[in-house]
């Protein structure tokens, strides 16, 4: 099995490919970066990065000749499971409003708002470990419980329309969203591959998971 | 609720680990993967490199000691001395860190910061800020390891940092370093209160109630320190619970 990690000039994906073909040490899989849009519609699991602005982000995606095209056909029509990191889960969005509104893919509805914690002493970034309160059992965090941390760097997050969407959340000065999930398609505000052993867990559950 | 954070350094030489007492005297003491192998499994919660080579031939030792640490440990890794350019912000993220701290090139071009978090995004550039306490309450900034003064204000520097987009400042009191009376807490708390970036403390660490006092006392939201862990003082973990105990929200 084919896992595609999509290259689009996000900061950390060696961190997240790393991290997976550790995970994958254990399934099998092959993992591969890659930009071409053939490789990313034949992959079996696909997963989406990112750092930095949700703009910048999408630009970059758009900028993969195809690669949306060919993530739209693996992910909606063949149901390949994909899983979005950080900026590259708030990219399944409806629209980020991150140094203006942009439009994300829309493949889970929502909006990716500033953090606003109610706590002013609080700061932003949040950056650091953070417990997961998990709200839909998932098997994703098969082998995880509500409390265990996970380590977050985002000053933006991911407001779901559909409360149900939502898998799990963290507290930061309130509810902030810390995984997502609909169908084949999951996503999580948090860095899985520097997460430590809960981390590669979860990778490894995603590698495992047949939706 | 997210946890106060828990970051030991290694100071790496040539693809070695060693360590100073203000900055000078250096001892040989490790191979820097096998070092953050145990960190890792001791539940240190990041962990930061500081390159202190000289020379720029030996360069290329510090990316092949950090791409070897990230394939061997999954937790956020800060790498910094040394960055001027653009260029080495790249090769040490490709190499596998994950922030990249500036420390004399963002004194010289404070918008080489406003360009890097741009390129790479704020959450990845940590700006490095040392500092000397001049008078009661007036913090200097110094460079080249603590020797060449700036005459820039420490706190005005900091704010201009993060409104160029830094996404975390890493504070470290040179008049205290090596010293192991504590970090200088009235220079911490002077910049986290004045930034609404996360602070790292850093410099000075001789006790576990010295990294209690940088959060509590100093407003940091992580702690740094090199030589208690280092040499073996104190481990992580009596470090975790000592904070924990004295009611810090910590990661177990």
């Amino acid at each position: 099995m084919t896992v595609a990690v999509i290259d689009y000039g996000a900061g950390n994906l060696k961190s997240a490919a790393k991290a997976l073909s550790y995970a994958a040490t254990e399934t099998g899989d092959e993992v591969v970066i890659t930009a071409d849009a053939d490789v990313i519609r034949k992959a079996d699991r696909i997963v989406l990065p990112g750092v930095g602005a949700f703009a910048e982000c999408k630009r970059g995606l758009e900028a993969l000749d195809g690669g949306i095209a060919a993530m739209r056909e693996a992910v909606l029509e063949k149901g390949r499971p994909i899983l979005g990191i950080c900026v590259g889960m708030q990219l399944l969005a409806t629209v980020g409003v991150e140094y203006g509104e942009h439009a994300g893919l829309d493949w889970i509805k929502g909006r990716v708002v500033k953090l606003t914690p109610d706590d002013p002493s609080l700061k932003i970034p949040q950056m650091g470990w953070n417990n997961l309160n998990l709200k839909r059992p998932h098997p994703i965090f098969d082998g995880l419980e509500s409390g265990v941390h996970a380590y977050f760097v985002h000053s933006y997050h991911f407001i779901a329309d559909d409360a149900r969407d939502v898998l799990a959340d963290v507290d930061y000065g309130g509810k902030v969203t810390a995984a997502i999930g609909r169908g084949n398609i999951v996503g999580v505000q948090f860095h899985p591959e520097k997460s430590q052993a809960v981390g590669l867990r979860l990778l490894g559950n995603f590698l495992r998971w047949r939706p | 609720m997210l946890k106060m954070r828990v970051i030991p350094c290694l100071d790496v030489k040539d693809g070695r680990v060693v360590n100073g007492v203000n900055f000078v005297n250096l001892v040989d003491a490790g191979d820097p993967v096998e070092q953050a192998k145990i960190y890792d499994a001791a539940g240190a919660d990041e962990l930061t490199f500081l390159d202190i080579t000289a020379s720029s031939d030996n360069r290329d030792t510090l990316y092949d000691v950090v791409s070897k640490t990230a394939e061997a440990c999954f937790m956020p890794l800060t790498v910094g001395g040394g960055v001027r350019k653009s260029e080495d912000i790249r090769k040490l993220l490709l190499a596998g860190a994950d922030k990249v701290s500036i420390n004399t090139a963002a004194v010289k071009n404070p918008d080489f910061v406003k360009e890097a978090a741009q390129k790479f995004g704020d959450q990845c550039i940590v700006v490095s800020i040392d500092a000397k306490e001049t008078a009661p309450g007036k913090f200097e900034i110094f460079t080249h390891g603590g020797r060449e003064p700036t005459g820039i204000d420490a706190v005005a520097f900091a704010k201009r940092m993060a409104a160029n987009g830094a996404g975390e400042l890493l504070v470290t009191s040179m008049d205290r370093d090596g010293t192991k009376k504590g970090y200088n807490i009235p220079l911490t708390r002077a910049i986290a209160d004045a930034v609404s970036v996360p602070v790292i403390a850093s410099g000075g660490v001789g006790s576990l109630d010295d990294l209690v006092a940088g959060i509590r006392d100093g407003h940091a939201t992580a702690v740094l320190a090199a030589s208690i862990f280092h040499f073996g003082t104190f481990t992580i973990g009596q470090a975790k619970a000592h904070m924990l105990a004295a009611g810090l929200s910590m990661r177990p």
